[in-house]
C-alpha cells in the first residue's frame, strides 16, 4: 500500500509551480502598473518595501529558522552599503571626497551589479569570520554578542575616515536602484529563503532551533547549519545595503544603528518569525504604517485646530504596537505558518465548481 | 609627574568610572538573575532621573532637592516599566523580553526627544562636584572621590539588604529558582518589583553622577552606559551581583588601560576593542569570571 502524504499525494509539477507563478505574475503586474502610472512618491515607497523585504526575509533566515536571534544584521547592511558605494562612486567625486583612498580603489568605478555582488560577498565573509565564534553561543548571549558586533561596526565606520568619511555624510552615490532591479533582488531573496526553508537544510535549522540536544543526537551539525544560515543571510543583507545606498544616495554611520535595527526586527516579529510570507506581510504593513505616521507627525490642519508636528511620535506608536504584538500575539501575525497560495486558488476556484454541480 | 603618581591618578580614574558601571551593572544583574530579562531600557532610567533633576534646578530648586527628586523619578519610572511592559510577559521567551525592553527604550527616548528636544542641554552641578583637589602633581576631581564614596556606601547597604532582610533573602531565593521560591510562599511579584526599584534607584544615582561628570544631558544619554554595564555584567557572569561589581571594575580598569596604552591613532577604536573582548569572553567563559562552569542540564 502506498503511504499517503498528509497533503493528499505529491502534486504534479505544474500544480506545484502554480503558487509561485501566480504570485510572480501578480507582482509583475503591480510593478508594471506602478512604473507607468504611479507617482514618484508611491514608487519610492514600493522601492523601500522591496529593500525591506530583502532585509526582513534574510533576517528571518537567521533569526526565524535557526533561532539565532541576531541584533547585528544592520552591521552587514552597513558593510554592504559602504562597500558598494565606495565601488560605484564616480572617480571625480572620489578624488574630492575620499582623497586618502588607496590609488587603485580611487580610480575604480564599478557598475551596479558587480559592486552589489562584491558588497554581499564581503558582508558574507565578515559574517563567516564573526559567525565562527558567535554561532557557538546560545540564546540571549548571541543577541548580546551580535549587538556588540553592531557597536564594533559603528565605531569602525565613524573612525575609518579615509574610506567612510567618518561620521560625515557619504554623499553622491549614483541613484542606480530602480523599482525593477530592487524587486528582482527581492524575488531572488524570497525564493532563496523559501526554498532553503523547505529543504533538508531548512529542517536541520529548525530542528536545531527547537531542540539543540536532540538535533545534535540525530547527527545534525548545529554549528554548520547556523553558520550557513548566518552567512547567506548576511549576503542578502549586504545586497540590500547596496540597494539602499544607491536608493538613498547619501547616508552616514548613524543610518545603520539601533533605530534601523529595531525597525527591521519590528517588521520581522510582527510578521511572524519563521514564516517567509509573514515577513513580506510584516514589511508591507509596517512600511506603509510608518510612512503614514511619518506624514502625520509633520502635523496637519484640522480646519479650526492645527496639530503641531511631533517628531518621534511615530517611533513611539511603533514601540507600543510592538509590545502589544509580543504580549497578545507572540508568534506574530502569521504565527510561523505560510500563506498557501495554492490553497487560496483552490478556494477561489471552489465556488465556481460548486455552482456547476448544482 | 612621577610614575607612581601617574599610576595613582589612573587608578582613581579607573575606580571612579568602574563605580558608575558597578551601580548600573547591579541593576541589570538583579533583574536578569530573577527574570532572565536583559533590560536594555535600564539605561534610560539614567536619562529620566537626570532630566527631572535638571528640570527642577531650572525651576529654581536647590541641587539636593532636585537630586533626590531625580533619583525618586528614576525609581518610579523603573517600577512603572516593570508593571506596564514586563509583568504581562512573565514566563515569556527571553528573546521576547529582550525585544520588549528595546521597545521600552525606543518609547522613552522618543518621548524625551519630544518633550525636551533632541539636542543636549548643560547640566548644572554644585561647586563641590566640580572641585578639583591638587596634591603635588596629582589632580583629583572631587566628583571622582564622591562617586567612589557613594558607591562604597551603596554597595555596603545593598550587601546588608540582600543578606539580612527578609525581602533580600527572598530575592536571592527567587534568583536561584523562581518556581521553588514561589512554592515556598514568596510573593514573586513583590520581589521582582523590589529588584526593579533598587536597580532603578541606583540608576538614578548614576544619572546624577554621570550628568555632573559630562556636564550635559541628552535624550540618548543612557545608551552607552547601559552597553557598558552589559559588558560589565557579562564579564562578571550575568545575574551574579558580586560578579557584576567585579566586572564593572575590571571594565573600568581595562578602559583606562586601553586609553593609556593604545597608540593615539587607535584610541577612537577603544570601544570596539572593549566589545571584541566581550565577545571573546562570552566564548571562553560564557558564565563570566565568577559564574559556574556547570553545563546546562538536559
Amino acid at each position: 500500500m502506498q503511504p499517503e502524504s498528509p497533503r493528499g499525494g505529491s502534486p504534479s509539477l505544474p500544480s506545484r509551480l502554480a503558487g509561485p507563478a501566480v504570485s510572480l505574475a501578480l507582482l509583475a503586474i503591480i510593478l508594471a502598473i506602478a512604473s507607468f502610472f504611479a507617482g514618484d512618491y508611491l514608487q519610492r515607497i514600493l522601492i523601500i518595501i522591496g529593500i525591506n523585504t530583502i532585509l526582513v526575509v534574510s533576517l528571518n533566515l537567521s533569526n526565524g529558522f535557526t533561532g539565532v536571534f541576531s541584533l547585528g544584521h544592520v552591521g552587514f547592511m552597513a558593510i554592504g552599503a559602504y562597500t558598494a558605494a565606495v565601488l560605484t562612486l564616480p572617480v571625480s567625486l572620489k578624488v574630492v571626497n575620499l582623497p586618502s583612498l588607496p590609488h587603485w580603489l580611487q580610480q575604480l568605478a564599478l557598475p551596479f551589479l558587480p559592486a552589489t555582488l562584491i558588497a554581499g560577498l564581503l558582508a558574507m565573509l565578515v559574517a563567516f569570520l564573526v559567525g565562527l565564534s558567535l554561532m557557538r553561543l546560545k540564546g540571549a548571549y548571541i543577541s548580546v554578542a551580535t549587538l556588540g558586533f553592531l557597536v564594533i561596526v559603528q565605531v569602525i565606520l565613524v573612525n575609518w575616515d579615509q574610506v567612510t568619511r567618518g561620521a560625515r555624510t557619504f554623499a553622491g552615490v549614483p541613484p542606480h536602484s530602480t523599482l525593477w532591479n530592487v524587486w528582482i533582488w527581492a524575488v531572488v531573496a524570497v525564493y532563496i529563503v523559501w526554498r532553503l526553508g523547505a529543504s533538508a537544510f531548512g529542517r536541520d535549522m529548525r530542528a536545531a532551533r527547537d531542540n539543540e540536544v536532540a538535533a545534535l543526537s540525530l547527527g545534525i551539525s548545529v554549528l554548520r547549519s547556523r553558520l550557513l544560515a548566518f552567512c547567506l543571510s548576511a549576503f542578502l543583507t549586504g545586497v540590500a545595503g547596496s540597494l539602499w545606498a544607491h536608493f538613498i544616495t547619501s547616508f552616514s554611520p548613524k543610518s545603520f544603528y539601533f533605530t534601523q535595527a529595531f525597525n527591521i526586527i519590528t517588521m520581522l516579529v510582527i510578521g511572524g518569525l519563521g514564516s517567509v510570507s509573514g515577513s513580506v506581510i510584516g514589511v508591507f504593513f509596517i512600511t506603509v504604517l510608518s510612512e503614514l505616521l511619518r506624514n502625520a507627525e509633520r502635523g496637519f490642519d484640522l480646519g479650526v485646530f492645527r496639530l503641531p508636528p511631533i517628531y518621534g511620535a511615530s517611533q513611539i506608536l511603533m514601540a507600543v504596537l510592538f509590545v502589544l504584538v509580543i504580549v497578545f500575539r507572540p508568534a506574530g501575525l502569521l504565527g510561523g505558518r505560510e500563506i498557501d497560495v495554492r490553497a487560496i486558488l483552490r478556494r477561489l476556484g471552489a465556488p465556481r465548481r460548486g455552482k456547476g454541480a448544482a | 609627574m612621577s610614575a607612581l603618581e601617574l599610576l595613582l591618578q589612573q587608578l582613581i580614574n579607573a575606580v571612579s568610572i568602574g563605580s558608575l558601571y558597578a551601580l548600573m551593572a547591579i541593576g541589570l544583574a538583579m533583574v536578569f538573575g530573577i527574570l532572565r530579562l536583559i533590560n536594555f531600557a535600564h539605561g534610560d532610567l539614567i536619562m529620566v532621573g537626570s532630566y527631572v533633576a535638571l528640570l527642577l534646578q531650572v525651576l529654581g530648586l536647590p541641587f539636593p532637592v532636585a537630586a533626590v527628586a531625580g533619583v525618586a523619578a528614576s525609581t518610579l519610572a523603573g517600577l512603572a516599566m516593570e508593571r506596564v511592559a514586563y509583568r504581562p510577559l512573565r514566563g515569556a521567551h527571553e528573546i521576547a523580553m529582550l525585544l520588549t525592553s528595546f521597545s521600552v527604550t525606543i518609547f522613552l527616548e522618543n518621548l524625551a526627544i519630544i518633550l525636551f528636544r533632541p539636542t543636549s542641554r548643560p547640566f548644572p552641578a554644585p561647586a563641590v562636584l566640580r572641585s578639583v583637589i591638587t596634591m603635588g602633581q596629582l589632580r583629583v576631581a572631587g566628583l571622582d572621590l564622591i562617586a567612589i564614596a557613594v558607591t562604597a556606601v551603596l554597595l555596603a547597604a545593598l550587601t546588608l539588604f540582600v543578606r539580612r532582610t527578609n525581602i533580600g533573602i527572598a530575592m536571592r531565593a527567587a534568583s536561584q529558582d523562581l518556581l521553588a521560591a514561589r512554592l515556598m510562599g514568596i510573593n514573586v511579584n513583590r520581589v521582582i518589583a523590589t529588584a526593579f526599584a533598587i536597580g532603578s534607584f541606583l540608576a538614578g544615582v548614576v544619572g546624577l553622577l554621570w550628568s555632573a561628570r559630562v556636564g550635559k544631558v541628552d535624550p540618548l544619554m543612557g545608551f552607552n552606559p547601559v552597553l557598558k554595564a552589559f559588558v560589565a555584567s557579562v564579564i562578571g557572569g550575568l545575574g551574579s551581583l558580586p560578579g557584576a561589581v567585579l566586572g564593572a571594575y575590571v571594565l573600568g580598569g581595562l578602559e583606562i588601560l586601553l586609553q593609556g596604552l593604545l597608540p593615539s591613532g587607535l584610541t577612537p577604536y577603544r570601544d570596539a576593542l572593549v566589545f571584541a573582548i566581550l565577545i571573546a569572553l562570552l566564548l571562553l567563559r560564557p558564565n563570566g569570571i565568577l559564574g559556574s562552569t556547570e553545563k546546562e542540564k538536559i
